[in-house]
C-alpha cells in the first residue's frame, strides 16, 4: 500500500464523514434527516447536485424506507451509504436486522443520540446500543479524525468476502458532529486505490444468475442462517484488524480492536467509548502527574466484541470503572459493563473489581472532574476493599 | 451453483447453506409443494364433468392440470391448497370438497 498526501483541513465530524462519503463515491445513498446526523444527507446531496459524485441520492420519506431503499439497492448489487441518529435508528429497525440477515454490505455513519421519550436531540449511546444485538458490525470513534477514517475502511470491512455485513460508523451527536477540528484528509486517489470497486458475486441485476433473496425460512433453516452471520462477525475481527493495517501503510495511522493509553501499569482504568475517552484521556495525564497510575481502553470495535483482546488488556488491573452512556434499565448496568464483565469471566480473569457507571445521558455534559472521582472511587475500592454498589450512576442529580 | 440449490433441504447443514438463504437459481417454485398445506380435498367427479374448463382458470395455483385437447385430468395434490373455488365455479357438481 503506497503512502497517500495528507491534507491538512479543519471539518466538522459530520463534514469529514461527508467528505469520506464523497471520496468513496458509492452507487446509492438513501437517506432521511434527522438531528444530529442531517448534515450529512445536506452535504452529500450537494456533491450530487455539484456532480462532483456519480451517486443516485434517494431523498426517501422516512427512515423506514432509507433502509429499505438501501436494502434494495444492495440486493441489486450497489455499493450503498446511509446516515441517521436516535429515532431515525429506531424508525429502521425493522429493516436493520433484514439488512445483515440478507449479508448486505451497507454502510452508516450513526452519530449518537439519545432515543426519545422524553424528547432529547442530544448525545448518548441509546441508539446504536439498541441495535447491537442486530448482526451489524460497530465502530465506534473518538474525534472526527477516528470518524472519517472508520469511514474510509468501511467498506473494505463489509464487503469483505468472509464478512459481508452491514457496518455502522459511530461517533457523538454534536460533539463530535459538530465541533470542528484539525483532520488530515487522504487524497481522493489514494482513498479511491484503497477502497476499490464493489464487485459481489451474487446480486439480483446479474442478467446471467437470476437468484431470488430474503425466501421464507421456515424451522429447517432460520437457525443455520442466525450462526452463518454470528460465524461471519466472528471473522470480521481479523479483517478488521486486516484492514486497519493496510490502512496504516498507507496513512500512518493505526488502529486497532481498541486503543489503550497508559495502561503499561495500570492499576486503575476505565473502559469508555467514543468522545468521553478524550476527556479520561486529559485527566490521566493530570493525575498521573501526582503518580495515579491510571489508565484507559476505548473499545472502537465493539460489534464483534473483542472478547478475549479486552479482558487481557484489562488483566493487570486492581479495579476498573465501565463508563456507560447508555442505560440498559435492567437493575444489572449498562451494555458495555455487562459485555466487559462477561469478557472478564469467561477468560477466567476475576480478580480485578470492576464497577459500572451510567454518565452523559441525554448529553449530560462530562467533564475532568467528574473522571477524575471515578479514578478516585476506583482508589477507594482498591484501599479498603470495598466495591459498594457495582452499578453506579456519574453525574446523576440526587 | 442450480447443483447447490437442489441439495439444500431440511437436513442441510449451516456449511452448505447458502448466505442470507438466496437461491442461485429462477423457476424452482415448482420444488416447493404447497400442497403440504391443503386443509379441505376437492375430488374430481370424472361421471359428472363436462369438460366445461370453467375450473380451470379459478385455481389461484396450478393445481388442475390441461392435456392436450384442452380437456382437464385430476388434482395436482402437490399444489392444491383445498379453497374449494374450483368446486363453487363448478356448474354441474363435479367437484366435491372432503
Amino acid at each position: 500500500m503506497n503512502k497517500c498526501k495528507s491534507i491538512r483541513e479543519r471539518l466538522s465530524g459530520n463534514e469529514a464523514v461527508a467528505n469520506a462519503m464523497r471520496q468513496i463515491n458509492p452507487d446509492v445513498v438513501a437517506a432521511f434527516p434527522i438531528t444530529p446526523s442531517t448534515e450529512i444527507p445536506q452535504y452529500f446531496s450537494t456533491f450530487v447536485n455539484n456532480g462532483t459524485v456519480d451517486t443516485e441520492f434517494v431523498p426517501v420519506e422516512s427512515e423506514h424506507s432509507a433502509m429499505s431503499a438501501c436494502v434494495g439497492a444492495s440486493s441489486a448489487g450497489g455499493r450503498v451509504m446511509t446516515a441517521t441518529s436516535a429515532n431515525g435508528l429506531s424508525l429502521m429497525w425493522e429493516i436493520i436486522y433484514i439488512a445483515s440477515s440478507l449479508r448486505l454490505p451497507i454502510v452508516m455513519a450513526c452519530v449518537n443520540r439519545a432515543v426519545s421519550g422524553p424528547l432529547n436531540i442530544h448525545n448518548d449511546h441509546s441508539d446504536s446500543m439498541g441495535v447491537r444485538d442486530s448482526g451489524w458490525i460497530q465502530l465506534y470513534s473518538e474525534t472526527n479524525q477516528e470518524a472519517y477514517d472508520n469511514m474510509i475502511m468501511a467498506n473494505r470491512i463489509a464487503e469483505h468476502v468472509d464478512v459481508h455485513l452491514p457496518l455502522m460508523v459511530c461517533y457523538d451527536g454534536f460533539i463530535t458532529s459538530h465541533s470542528i477540528e484539525n483532520i488530515e484528509l487522504i487524497d481522493d486517489e489514494s482513498v479511491k486505490a484503497f477502497v476499490g470497486d464493489y464487485h459481489p458475486e451474487h446480486f439480483l441485476l446479474n442478467r446471467d444468475e437470476p437468484i431470488a433473496m430474503g425466501p421464507l425460512d421456515v424451522q429447517p433453516y432460520l437457525f443455520e442462517h442466525k450462526f452463518q452471520q454470528g460465524y461471519a462477525m466472528k471473522k470480521a475481527k481479523d479483517v478488521i484488524l486486516e484492514v486497519s493495517k493496510e490502512f496504516e501503510e498507507m496513512t500512518g495511522r493505526k488502529y486497532g480492536l481498541f486503543e489503550e493509553y497508559k495502561m503499561e501499569d495500570a492499576e486503575m482504568a476505565i473502559v469508555v467509548l467514543n468522545s468521553t475517552a478524550g476527556t479520561a484521556k486529559y485527566t490521566i495525564d493530570r493525575l498521573r502527574e501526582k503518580g495515579m497510575k491510571v489508565g484507559l481502553v476505548k473499545p472502537r470495535v465493539y460489534r464483534p466484541f473483542p472478547v478475549y483482546e479486552i479482558a487481557n488488556a484489562l488483566k493487570n488491573c486492581k479495579a476498573i470503572a465501565v463508563l456507560d452512556k447508555a442505560d440498559s434499565l435492567n437493575g444489572a448496568g449498562g451494555p458495555l459493563y455487562t459485555d466487559v464483565t462477561s469478557a472478564m469471566y469467561t477468560s477466567n480473569i476475576t480478580s480485578p473489581k470492576v464497577v459500572n457507571y451510567i454518565y452523559g445521558i441525554g448529553g449530560r455534559d462530562v467533564r475532568s472532574t467528574d473522571i477524575e472521582k471515578v479514578y478516585n472511587d476506583l482508589r477507594y475500592i482498591i484501599d479498603t476493599g470495598d466495591m459498594g454498589t457495582p452499578y453506579r450512576y456519574l453525574g446523576l442529580k440526587g | 451453483m442450480a447443483e447447490k440449490k437442489c441439495k439444500i433441504n431440511a437436513n442441510s447443514t449451516w456449511q452448505e447453506m447458502t448466505p442470507g438463504g438466496t437461491i442461485y437459481d429462477a423457476a424452482n417454485s415448482l420444488e416447493f409443494t404447497t400442497g403440504d398445506w391443503r386443509s379441505r380435498k376437492p375430488i374430481w367427479l370424472q361421471e359428472k364433468c363436462k369438460q366445461c374448463g370453467l375450473c380451470v382458470p379459478t385455481c389461484p395455483d396450478s393445481a388442475i392440470p390441461v392435456i392436450e385437447g384442452g380437456n382437464r385430468t385430476d388434482f395436482n395434490y402437490d399444489y392444491c391448497k383445498g379453497c374449494g373455488v374450483c368446486a363453487k365455479a363448478c356448474p354441474f357438481n363435479a367437484i366435491s370438497m372432503e
